[in-house]
């Protein structure tokens, strides 16, 4: 992460001079203050930093940020950010994207940028509907949902994108709501210190064609039933008075009240461990039958696409030497003509 | 067989086998795809190469990996065309045809010159293998080939005697039989073993085994020439002249990469090499990956969108930012390309054309991408295209399309094909500091920085992330001219359409001017673009020395097009435009200049031979000649 000594940057220094065009209370609006702050925070070195992004509302991002950014096409941006990385691994390189854009026409490049593990912190707005288009369902609206092209109810299963990213060898995932505002800053937060790809999904208002989709994740009054916040090395607890908990029965998880059971029986949240089944199955808890996560699923160290890139190229050099056209040129069968 | 410049008896040779001496000559190998036929060619085609003939090649693969065995659908083939004098093509037909089964003799006879040499492997004619090969009985046993000089060899058993010594079981002993054919080939040109025996050793190093038999089949093919006394002569192809310096033989699509390494080089610029595997494209990706000792950055993509993504992503970034594709992929980058057209990033597109539509012919060669080159995107969007004329030339015009593409901030499409891709000629061998460097300028003053200002050539600014304080912002959406903010005022789009196709437009003047070989004006011009190069010069120099009056134009940049060429054309009473499609150019050319064209189309899956173009020309010309 390349991070300047100024410590002088407020989130203000990340604004740009361009009106931020996006919905009277959209989500989006809150994801781009509280990165910026966390951007701030970190000391982020605003020139080594670029924000690339696919094709939606959300896509709009990288206009508001004062980083370098490219407001690409759409599905896309976790392959234009792929060639930013490789071109130059030292760049901080972020993805802003939906979840049309990233899961469905870039559902493709969403998956082979996981599994290579390169840089990317690739922050998916959900808002579970297309808003850019004004409203269709998305990979991630309900079975059922209403929309202009499903007047008679979607008839697509939703797919979970933590567990799509796990599925595809994840090597940071996270989730946050857009109006908890310092848990997303936390979980912003932890994304730009990973190695390797880091995915974070927002769960984000649409106040026009989706409003109050995640209303029982942020009313104040009842959210704390129906989330449970992850922490590592933890056990799963939530409720308004922290008295249920999550614990396997068997390989199914099932919730407990914490009066009838000892707290050594619930699920212990761990983000490091090898296996990862456990965050699989959190990833898919759903609303209303249990409480979704929020937080850290994983956070795991393995190697990083671009060092493995630079790291071959270094070791061909230190065996042969730097390569030489004159001697590239030459190889194999050569002869003269006089 | 080129025209006999005269036949001596020598007597050197210990049974003086009576030696006719040819400018030129043209070999085919041909077998099942399990025969080694391409690795016998490649070794005949090294060794009359470093002998010193002008040569040209062409593979012939079978679609299918694995086709099953002996059938028609698994032949594979190898002509070269070697000449003491300048060539161009791989030649139309063959003088000497090797054919190491019935299936290779079927496919491959109606291209053998009549009185021609055929080598076939009488071992392979068994029942099983007659079969598979669609033969009524063993057409080796009928009068079927007495206009032709046929040898009937026992190349297996033959082959598996002379190993026999190296103890290889009968399988390993009998993947030898390529090179005994070759041995038989080398006595019948008067070539050098050396050559080849260098290459079995460092090859098979690790090996003994098999490096002795493969050494000891050749030996003994080519001794097989020397001590039975079927053949009636030898013949002698003198080298050619050809210009003094170092040379090698090299295939299109590795003197394209050689051209994207040494453009990273001139330019001083790591190279991104974003690419997803396709015939015939993919041994460009396969030799940039074996270039790590260079910044050679090669990212295997997911699919052709990402790799086209990546690259433009990697030119915001500063790399010197390449992909290759054919046909099929080509059209997934259009999208893409048109967001490096919008954001006016450098980058280079390689497409090595094959058949289409669709699928196609992956294996075969055609010229039909140049609409889809020029016209495939949504929008205004144009780009430059140019071609390049044969496998030498790929590396030169690699090096040109990325000079123009960061010169103008553009894409460029360089468009190759599978015959060049994949045949080879000799390629004399530059000084890289006889290149030219490729000036690189970035933005770098804040100050004046302005995302979207122009130069006097049109181009923007390139001003790559990590540079202190020229953050800014691009995309896909039109932008405001000059600060580059997202703009929708019409008058805007307008304007900023007009830059793009200017800035396009005046890469004219990079452009050389058409030159034309023959008359500048008369009678009648064949244009021509491309990979067909080599068959329509050959086909007019020709028809020149037989006294016809006709002018060739062979054109490079297609996109723009040379300044002069609208008044050159029009210097014609007509115009021929030879291509392997259905009219593309000619559309081209009509819609742009408003002259009428004539046109010769062939889709086959082929190159043009120099007499399809020669047949076309006489019928023109009222037949003068040939
Ligand atoms: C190739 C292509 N197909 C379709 C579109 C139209 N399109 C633009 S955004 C979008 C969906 C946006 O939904 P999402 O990614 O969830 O982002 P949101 O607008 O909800 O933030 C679609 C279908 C397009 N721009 N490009
Ligand atoms: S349509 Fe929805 S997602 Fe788009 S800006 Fe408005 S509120 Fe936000």
């Amino acid at each position: 992460m390349s991070t300047t000594p100024d410590s002088t940057l407020t989130f203000k220094d990340f604004k740009t001079d361009q009106q931020v065009k996006w919905c009277a209370g959209c989500g989006d609006h809150s994801i781009l203050v509280q990165l910026q702050k966390v951007l701030a925070g970190q000391r982020t070195d605003r020139d080594h930093t670029v924000f690339v992004s696919g094709i939606g509302c959300s896509s709009r991002f990288p206009y508001y940020m004062d980083t370098y950014g490219f407001h690409s096409i759409h599905g896309r941006a976790p392959a234009i950010a792929s060639g930013v990385k490789c071109a130059n691994p030292g760049l901080d390189v972020w993805v802003v994207t939906g979840d049309g854009d990233a899961l469905s026409i870039g559902g493709n490049h969403f998956l082979h940028a996981v599994r290579r593990n390169i840089g990317l912190k690739i922050i998916m707005f959900n808002n579970r509907i297309y808003g850019l288009t004004k409203g269709q369902y998305s990979p991630t609206s309900d079975f059922g949902t209403r929309t202009k092209s499903s007047p008679a109810g979607s008839i697509d299963h939703p797919i979970h994108p933590i567990s799509v990213a796990i599925g595809a060898e994840i090597t940071f995932a996270a989730r946050a709501v857009d109006t908890d505002l310092e848990h997303l800053q936390y979980v912003l937060a932890r994304a730009a210190a990973h190695q390797g790809t880091a995915f974070v999904e927002v769960y984000q208002n649409c106040t026009v064609y989706n409003n109050d989709c995640y209303s029982w994740a942020t009313d104040r009054q009842t959210k704390h039933e129906h989330i449970v916040y992850l922490e590592h090395g933890k056990p799963l607890i939530f409720g308004n008075n922290r008295d249920k908990g999550l614990r396997f029965n068997g390989d199914e998880p099932e919730i407990v009240e914490l009066a009838k059971v000892s707290p050594d029986d619930l699920i212990i949240h761990d983000e490091r461990t090898h296996d990862p089944s456990t965050a699989f199955m959190l990833a898919r808890l759903t609303h209303p039958e249990f409480p979704e996560p929020l937080g850290v699923f994983r956070a795991m160290e393995k190697p990083v696409y671009e060092d493995l890139l630079m790291g071959q190229l270094a070791a061909a050099r230190d065996q042969q030497g730097t390569g030489n056209l004159q001697a590239l040129f030459r190889a194999g069968e050569t002869w003269d003509v006089a | 067989m080129g025209t006999a410049t005269g036949t001596d008896v020598h007597s050197d040779p210990p049974r003086a086998t009576p030696i006719r001496e040819l400018a030129q000559a043209a070999v085919r190998f041909a077998g099942d795809s399990g025969d080694g036929m391409q690795l016998a060619g490649s070794q005949f085609t090294a060794t009359s190469a470093m002998f010193g003939n002008d040569i040209a090649t062409f593979p012939d693969f079978p679609a299918e990996i694995r086709a099953p065995m002996g059938t028609l659908a698994g032949v594979s083939g190898f002509q070269i065309n070697f000449a003491s004098r300048r060539i161009f093509t791989p030649g139309d037909r063959v003088d000497v045809l090797v054919a190491m089964n019935p299936a290779a003799l079927k496919v491959n006879l109606p291209d053998l010159v009549e009185g021609g040499v055929l080598i076939v492997n009488e071992d392979e004619f068994t029942p099983a293998n007659l079969q598979r090969a669609q033969y009524d009985g063993n057409p080796l046993e009928t009068d079927a080939f007495r206009n032709y000089q046929l040898y009937k060899i026992p190349v297996t058993t033959q082959t598996l005697g002379a190993v026999r010594e190296t103890g290889l079981g009968q399988r390993d002993a009998g993947r030898c039989k390529n090179f005994y054919a070759l041995g038989v080939l080398f006595w019948l040109f008067e070539r050098q073993l050396e050559p080849t025996i260098r290459w079995i050793n460092a090859k098979f190093g690790k090996a003994p085994a098999v490096a002795a038999a493969n050494r000891l089949a050749l030996e003994a093919g080519y001794n097989f020439g020397e001590t039975t006394e079927i053949f009636g002569e030898r013949f002698r192809v003198r080298p050619a002249q050809l210009e003094p310096g170092t040379y090698r033989n090299i295939t299109g699509n590795q003197a394209t990469a050689l051209g994207i390494v040494t453009a990273g080089e001139l330019a001083g610029k790591p190279v991104f090499y974003g690419s997803y595997p396709i015939t015939p494209a993919s041994e460009i990706l396969h030799e940039l990956s074996g270039m790590k000792t260079f910044d050679v950055r090669v990212f295997q993509a997911e699919d052709e969108i990402a790799a086209m993504c990546a690259v433009v992503g990697a030119a915001f970034a500063g790399a010197l930012a390449v992909t290759g594709t054919s046909g099929p992929g080509m059209a997934l980058k259009q999208e893409a390309i048109g967001l490096g057209v919008m954001t006016e990033l450098p980058m280079l597109i390689v497409n090595v054309q094959r058949g289409g539509p669709s699928t196609g012919l992956p294996t075969k060669t055609e010229q039909s991408d140049l609409w889809q080159a020029i016209l495939g995107r949504n929008g205004d969007c144009p780009l430059p295209v140019l071609a390049a004329q044969s496998p030498a030339d790929c590396f030169w015009a690699t090096i040109e399309a990325a000079r123009i593409a960061v010169k103008y901030m553009t894409p460029v499409v360089l468009l190759t094909d599978g015959y060049l891709a994949q045949g080879s000629e000799p390629w004399r061998i530059p000084a890289p500091a006889e290149l030219t460097p490729i000036p690189i300028q970035h933005a770098t003053d804040p100050l004046t920085f302005k995302p979207f200002q122009r130069n006097e050539v049109g181009a923007r600014p390139w001003a790559i992330p990590g540079t202190p304080n020229l953050r800014h912002r691009i995309g896909g959406l039109e932008k405001e001219d000059v600060t580059g903010n997202v703009c929708y005022v019409p008058e805007n789009h307008q304007r900023m359409t007009l830059h793009r196709a200017r800035k396009i437009a005046g890469i004219v003047r990079d452009v050389p001017d058409q030159e034309v070989y023959g008359e500048p004006e008369g009678d009648l011009l064949v244009v021509s673009w491309g990979g067909t190069f080599g068959a329509v010069r050959t086909a007019v120099e020709r028809a020149r020395e037989d006294g016809q009056v006709v002018s060739h134009a062979h054109i490079r940049w297609l996109h723009p097009f040379p300044q002069n060429l609208g008044t050159l054309l029009k210097r014609f009473r007509r115009i021929l435009v030879c291509e392997l499609n259905m009219g593309q150019l000619e559309f081209l050319l009509r819609g742009n200049f408003l002259v009428d064209t004539l046109g010769l189309h062939k889709v086959q899956g082929r190159p043009f031979r120099v007499s399809d173009i020669r047949e076309h020309l006489d019928a023109l010309l009222g037949g003068q000649a040939s």
